[in-house]
C-alpha cells in the first residue's frame, strides 16, 4: 500500500517502492482552481527547494503556483498534460501527476501533512 | 453576506459557486466555466446581471443633457427603441464608466450602467441633470436576465408574453421593445444573438426555470469574461478606467466630435489627438505556451513597453488571447514577459470570436 502525504500548499505526495515521490496537486486544489487550461512543469534534472515554486498550473481563472515538497531533484515529468491539462480536473491524484522526484533527504518524507492533517488545513481555509 | 439578486437561490439550485463582485453574491459557475462558455457559442445560456443598474431619465431637456454628459450622441437615436453604446468621461477624458442607453422619446431615456461602478455613476449624474431639469431614477428592484446564443431567441421568446415576444422576434440588433415593466433589448455581452430582458423581480424565478425547462442552461461570470473577451469587448475597471481615455482603448468610435457638441471631456480629447494618441488598444494571440493575463509586460521593438489589460485561454480558439494597450506604431508581433520569459505574440485588431467563428487568420 503507497504512502500518501500533503502539504500545506495543496500538493500531494506519493512514496514510490523505489524512494522517489511523485507530486500533483490535490483534489480540493483542483476544485478551487476550476477547468485547467495550461500546466508549466519543471524540467528534468532540475534541482528544487522545498516550498521553492517549481510548476504553473492555470485555468481559465487564474495562476498558481505549485511548490516542490521537499528538497530534490526532478526525474520526470506529466508529458500527457501538455496536451491534456484537464487531467488535472478528472484525475487529480492518479493521471494528472505532474512530476515525480528523487529526495534529497528521505526522511523529510515523514515530516510532510497526513491526511487528517490536511484535511484539518482544508476546513480551516473554508471558515 | 453580500447583496443578493431574486435569483440567488436558483443559483444555489443550480450548484452555483459564489462568490463575491463588488459587494453582491453572484455566481462563478455552475460547474465548469469552459462547459458554460461552449454552452453559449453553441447553443443557448442566461446570466443574472440583475446586480446591474438601471436608471430611467425623465424630462424635457432628456436629450440635451445626454448630449452634454456622454461622449457619443444620443441625437443618433431617430427611432423609439434604439440603444447607443457609450463611454460617460470626467473633464480630464477618462472613462467614469461604459453604459447603454435606449431611447424611449426624447424626454424618456433608460441607461443601464456597471454594478461596481454605482455608486460613483449615481451622484455624478444627479449632479449633472440638476442643471437640465432632469429627474434620475434609480430602478434597483428590477431584475435583468441576458440570454446569449445562436438558439437564444427561439428558446425564450415562447415563454414571454405573446405581443411582447411578436416585437421582440423582429428586433433589429440594439434595439429594445417593452410592455409595463418588462423591458427587452437585442443586446449583450458575448458576440452571439441574443436578449437582455429587465423585468420585475417577482418574475424573475419564473422566466429563469422556464428557460432552463427549455434547455437554456445558467452561465456565471466566469465564462461571461471569457466570452466578452473573445467577442473583443472591453471590461470597465480593468480594460479601461478613470485614467484613461476612449482613444486609447479602441473605443474610438463610441465618441462622436464630427458637429461642434459640448459634452464633458471633449477638451481634454482634442487635446490629446492634436498631441497624438500615444497608444493604441489592440488584440493580441500568443504563439508560444501559456496564457496571457492582465498586467503582463508586451516589450515592443525600440518603443515604450505596453501592457495586457485582460488576458485569458480562449475556449473557442484553444489558444489564449488578450486585450493590450501598446505604443502608437507597435508592429504585427511583440513579446510578452510571462514568468520571466519572452513569448512571442500576434498584433491583430481586438475582436476573436463573433458568432461562434474564429476571426483570427
Amino acid at each position: 500500500m503507497s504512502q500518501v502525504k500533503y502539504t500545506s500548499s495543496h500538493e500531494w505526495i506519493r512514496l514510490e517502492e523505489d524512494g522517489s515521490v511523485t507530486v500533483g496537486i490535490t483534489d480540493h486544489a483542483q476544485e478551487l482552481l476550476g477547468d485547467m487550461v495550461y500546466v508549466d512543469l519543471p524540467e528534468v534534472d532540475d534541482e528544487v527547494e522545498a516550498e521553492g515554486d517549481c510548476a504553473v498550473v492555470e485555468s481559465v481563472k487564474a495562476a498558481s503556483d505549485v511548490y516542490s515538497p521537499l528538497d530534490g531533484t526532478i526525474t520526470e515529468i506529466n508529458e500527457a498534460l501538455e496536451d491534456a491539462p484537464e487531467l488535472t480536473n478528472s484525475s487529480p491524484m492518479a493521471d494528472g501527476w505532474l512530476f515525480k522526484m528523487t529526495l534529497a533527504n528521505a526522511a523529510d518524507f515523514d515530516e510532510l501533512l497526513d491526511e487528517a492533517a490536511y484535511k484539518a488545513v482544508v476546513e480551516a481555509e473554508d471558515h | 453576506m453580500g447583496k443578493r439578486t431574486p435569483l440567488y437561490e436558483q443559483h444555489l439550485t443550480s450548484n452555483a459557486k459564489i462568490v463575491d463582485f463588488g459587494g453582491w453574491d453572484m455566481p462563478l459557475h455552475y460547474g465548469s466555466q469552459l462547459n458554460e462558455h461552449h454552452q453559449v457559442r453553441q447553443d443557448a445560456g442566461v446570466f443574472d446581471v440583475s446586480h446591474m443598474t438601471v436608471v430611467d431619465l425623465t424630462g424635457d431637456k432628456a436629450q440635451d443633457f445626454l448630449r452634454y454628459l456622454v461622449a457619443n450622441d444620443v441625437a443618433k437615436l431617430e427611432t423609439s427603441g434604439k440603444a447607443l453604446y457609450t463611454c460617460m468621461l470626467n473633464e480630464n477624458g477618462g472613462v467614469i464608466d461604459d453604459l447603454i442607453i435606449y431611447f424611449q422619446t426624447t424626454s424618456q431615456y433608460r441607461l443601464v450602467v456597471n454594478a461596481a461602478t454605482r455608486d460613483k455613476d449615481i451622484p455624478w449624474i444627479t449632479k449633472q441633470a440638476e442643471a437640465f431639469g432632469v429627474a434620475v431614477t434609480e430602478r434597483p428592484e428590477l431584475a435583468m436576465l441576458a440570454i446569449q446564443g445562436p438558439n437564444a431567441l427561439e428558446k425564450a421568446l415562447p415563454l414571454l408574453d405573446a405581443e411582447l415576444a411578436a416585437q421582440v422576434k423582429d428586433l433589429k440588433p440594439f434595439n429594445a421593445a417593452w410592455k409595463g415593466d418588462w423591458f427587452i433589448g437585442r443586446t449583450g455581452y458575448t458576440g452571439e444573438d441574443g436578449i437582455e430582458v429587465i423585468l420585475p423581480p417577482e418574475s424573475a424565478p419564473e422566466l429563469w426555470e422556464g428557460l432552463l425547462a427549455n434547455g437554456v442552461e445558467p452561465i456565471g461570470l466566469g465564462a461571461r469574461d471569457t466570452l466578452r473577451l473573445e467577442a473583443g469587448m472591453c471590461l470597465y475597471g480593468t480594460d479601461m478606467n478613470d485614467e484613461t481615455t476612449p482613444l486609447v482603448t479602441a473605443l474610438g468610435w463610441t465618441v462622436a466630435m464630427q458637429d461642434e457638441r459640448d459634452f464633458i471631456g471633449r477638451k481634454a480629447l482634442e487635446a490629446q489627438k492634436a498631441a497624438g494618441v500615444p497608444q493604441v488598444f489592440k488584440g493580441l494571440v500568443l504563439e508560444g505556451k501559456g496564457v496571457l493575463r492582465g498586467h503582463q509586460v508586451v516589450k515592443v521593438d525600440g518603443l515604450p513597453d505596453g501592457e495586457i489589460t485582460s488576458g485569458t485561454f480562449s475556449p473557442t480558439l484553444k489558444n489564449s488571447i488578450a486585450l493590450a494597450r501598446l505604443p502608437a506604431g507597435v508592429g504585427d508581433t511583440v513579446q510578452v514577459e510571462i514568468r520571466k520569459k519572452l513569448i512571442p505574440a500576434k498584433v491583430i485588431k481586438p475582436m476573436f470570436v463573433r458568432n461562434g467563428k474564429s476571426l483570427i487568420d
